[in-house]
């Protein structure tokens, strides 16, 4: 259950990596950081300004959907078509400067989010099952559930669909692709709001909460980097790993395990559990 | 402005382009030589010390630019090697081994792990490849902390100072001269390969893998060099960066250095040997000067620990939105505009109208 939860945080987070390389093929390594980012304007809105927790969490990913798509209009947009690692570097150096801010606005200090599930458990045939797991769990089901939807069955989400498979045709079908690409980062800092709330009822708020990043990479990566199904299986398979590493091996190999994991798959598979691989033809 | 001619093959491959260039780079080399001995007649010691880090950090730099640079595979865990180097070293001298042994044994090692990288690395291409470098740095890193018998764990392992064939570099100058004698070398070495059909394969799988493949660079073989490559130099510069440092502990050599490192390269201008060295002037020369404006900041900022990362993010997105071509690239344009004056035309270097270049089929 404890390995579910991890897992679907990790999920969630790889969910946002998926989203925006599918569509704009970068790589956004500030991902962590927007989790980060989020689930501190979640803290600001419910314990400073005493909103109810709902409140703070539409609150939370609306401002953080607004961040990231002024992000991607101001920034991003400007580095379309440059080589793909400078790309990386500048999410990378973006992601540092959000933590300055997160630094110098909250300080060092360690938060805890007051939620309607802290500290309840439900006893379930022997079973003790805490509400913080199950909050996680089925806040994920709902928003891919929610996804789902609206990528499937609104028009605005086909159309996201179309200008992630193809830029230039979606364009000449009348898509308005740029906008479409900032709608896409809204979604994904929001999908890492949600996510960073989720998480913060477990592992407590701080400004060092966005490292989680670098594991949702394993993830994204164990699904194929480019699957939306992939990321949340790759994420719940990663979470897993990791709990019965630590509880089996040697103390050291639960953090690292993610990553020997992301290395064989790699090595082995590199297009993921789920990815195709294509080849350029001349 | 002056016209270069080329009248000889023997001119494509030499060390130095004309007589002019060989007169400014001597030059340089005497002011380098003579620069401590100024700083010791103006009192600022203190000095020594930092430019000393240039040097060691000049050295990661020509390593990192031959990968990334050159050869258009990007690292984001080359503190692992730097860090495996520096370990290696301090660990031989020991056991008793002198320090001419010891840094080819910590060479020789770092190498080793960077063909051990560089061979799951052939499959990888773009992201992938950064993000399996990544991994393997964290593991590495963990593997500092843990294997206790080598190297120490958290409770650190002191450094003696650098003692080459009964000479003692206790003193920074004396080390200073050291480090100088290593970049130059390094230096000497990356610009002779780089001149070689070796570094001339490199570019060309930079430029473009399927045209190299096509002209016949065996891919799998120059990729691998360049890894060894790459991660020797690292080695070489850990081994100098062991002593300065003088106390060695895992948390040195984490995802931040490695990606400090990048940030050397993109700044100092990615693809030249000079923007290696403008980069490490850099990134050697930032926190100091960030210390010293600390003292004229307002108090609620100067005290963040998190300052310097956030500078070095911040100057990371300007350089690659406003300079993508660096320091090295900032420069050619100010010398363009001397030589060419009046006719500077800002087009020169514009940047080319791209559209999105798909890395996903390859």
């Amino acid at each position: 259950m404890n390995g579910l939860a991890v897992g679907c945080i990790y999920g969630l987070v790889a969910l946002g990596f998926v989203l925006i390389y599918k569509a704009t093929e970068l790589v956004n390594f500030a991902q962590g950081d927007l989790l980060m980012l989020g689930a501190f304007i979640a803290y600001m809105a419910v314990v400073l300004w005493g909103l109810d927790y709902w409140v703070g969490l539409v609150i939370a990913v609306l401002v953080m959907a607004v961040f990231g798509a002024l992000l991607d209009a101001v920034i991003l947009r400007r580095v379309i078509g440059q080589p793909q690692f400078a790309v990386v570097m500048l999410t990378i150096g973006l992601g540092a400067m959000f933590r300055t801010f997160a630094s110098v606005t909250w300080g060092s200090e360690i938060y805890t989010l007051p939620t309607p599930f802290s500290a309840k458990v439900t006893t379930l045939g022997g079973v003790t099952i805490s509400h913080e797991y199950v909050s996680i769990i089925v806040g994920t089901m709902i928003l891919c559930a929610v996804l789902y939807t609206f990528f499937t069955h609104t028009r605005l989400g086909v159309a996201m669909q179309a200008a992630s498979q193809n830029q230039l045709a979606a364009y000449y079908m009348g898509i308005p692709v740029k906008l479409i690409f900032s709608l896409i980062w809204a979604i994904s800092a929001g999908v890492a709001a949600v996510a960073g709330i989720l998480l913060a009822p477990v592992s407590l708020i701080d400004i060092n909460i966005g490292f989680i990043g670098l594991k949702a990479f394993a993830a994204a990566v164990l699904g194929g980097f480019g699957s939306i199904p992939g990321a949340l299986t790759g994420g719940i398979i990663i979470g897993l790993i990791e709990l019965y590493s630590g509880a089996w091996l040697p103390e050291g190999f639960k953090d690292v395990s993610a990553y020997v994991v992301l290395l064989l798959m790699l090595a082995v598979r590199p297009q993921g559990l789920f990815g195709a691989l294509g080849r350029k033809k001349v | 402005m002056r016209f270069f001619f080329k009248t000889d093959y023997v001119q494509d491959i030499r060390l130095f382009r004309d007589k002019v260039d060989t007169f400014w780079y001597a030059l340089l080399g005497l002011a380098v030589i003579a620069l401590p001995l100024v700083l010791i007649a103006l009192e600022e010691d203190y000095f020594i010390g930092e430019i000393t880090w240039v040097f060691i950090y000049g050295i990661c730099g020509l390593s990192l630019m031959v990968l990334v640079g050159f050869t258009g595979l990007v690292s984001l865990g080359h503190a692992a090697f730097l860090g495996i180097g520096a370990y290696a070293h301090a660990y031989f001298i020991q056991h008793g081994v002198p320090f001419s042994g010891a840094i080819v044994l910590a060479i020789i090692i770092t190498t080793l792990a960077g063909i051990l990288v560089g061979l799951p690395a052939l499959r990888m291409t773009g992201i992938y490849l950064a993000i399996a470098t990544l991994a393997f740095a964290i593991i590495i890193q963990e593997v500092f902390s843990r294997w206790e018998s080598v190297t120490h764990g958290f409770a650190g392992m002191p450094v003696e100072k650098a003692t080459v064939l009964g000479f003692s570099f206790e003193d920074d100058t004396a080390f200073y001269y050291l480090c100088l004698f290593f970049l130059v070398l390094a230096l000497w070495l990356t610009k002779n390969l780089l001149r070689s059909p070796t570094g001339r394969a490199w570019i060309a799988i930079r430029d473009s893998e399927i045209a190299a493949q096509s002209m016949g660079v065996n891919l799998a073989l120059y990729k691998t060099m360049a890894f060894a490559y790459s991660a020797g130099l690292m080695g070489m510069a850990g081994a100098l960066f062991a002593h300065k440092i003088a106390y060695l502990a895992p948390d040195i050599f984490t995802v931040i250095l490695s990606i400090q490192l990048l940030l050397l390269v993109i700044v100092g201008g990615l693809g030249s040997l000079h923007g290696a060295i403008f980069g490490a002037i850099f990134v050697a020369l930032l926190p100091p000067t960030i210390a010293i404006l600390r003292d004229y900041l307002p108090e609620a900022i100067s005290r963040q620990p998190g300052l310097e990362a956030g500078i070095f993010g911040l100057i990371l997105v300007l350089v690659i939105l406003f300079e993508p071509l660096g320091i090295y690239g900032r420069w050619m344009k100010i010398k363009l505009y001397f030589s060419m004056f009046p006719m500077y035309k800002r087009a020169t270097f514009k940047r080319q109208k791209s559209y999105m270049k798909s890395e996903r089929l390859r």
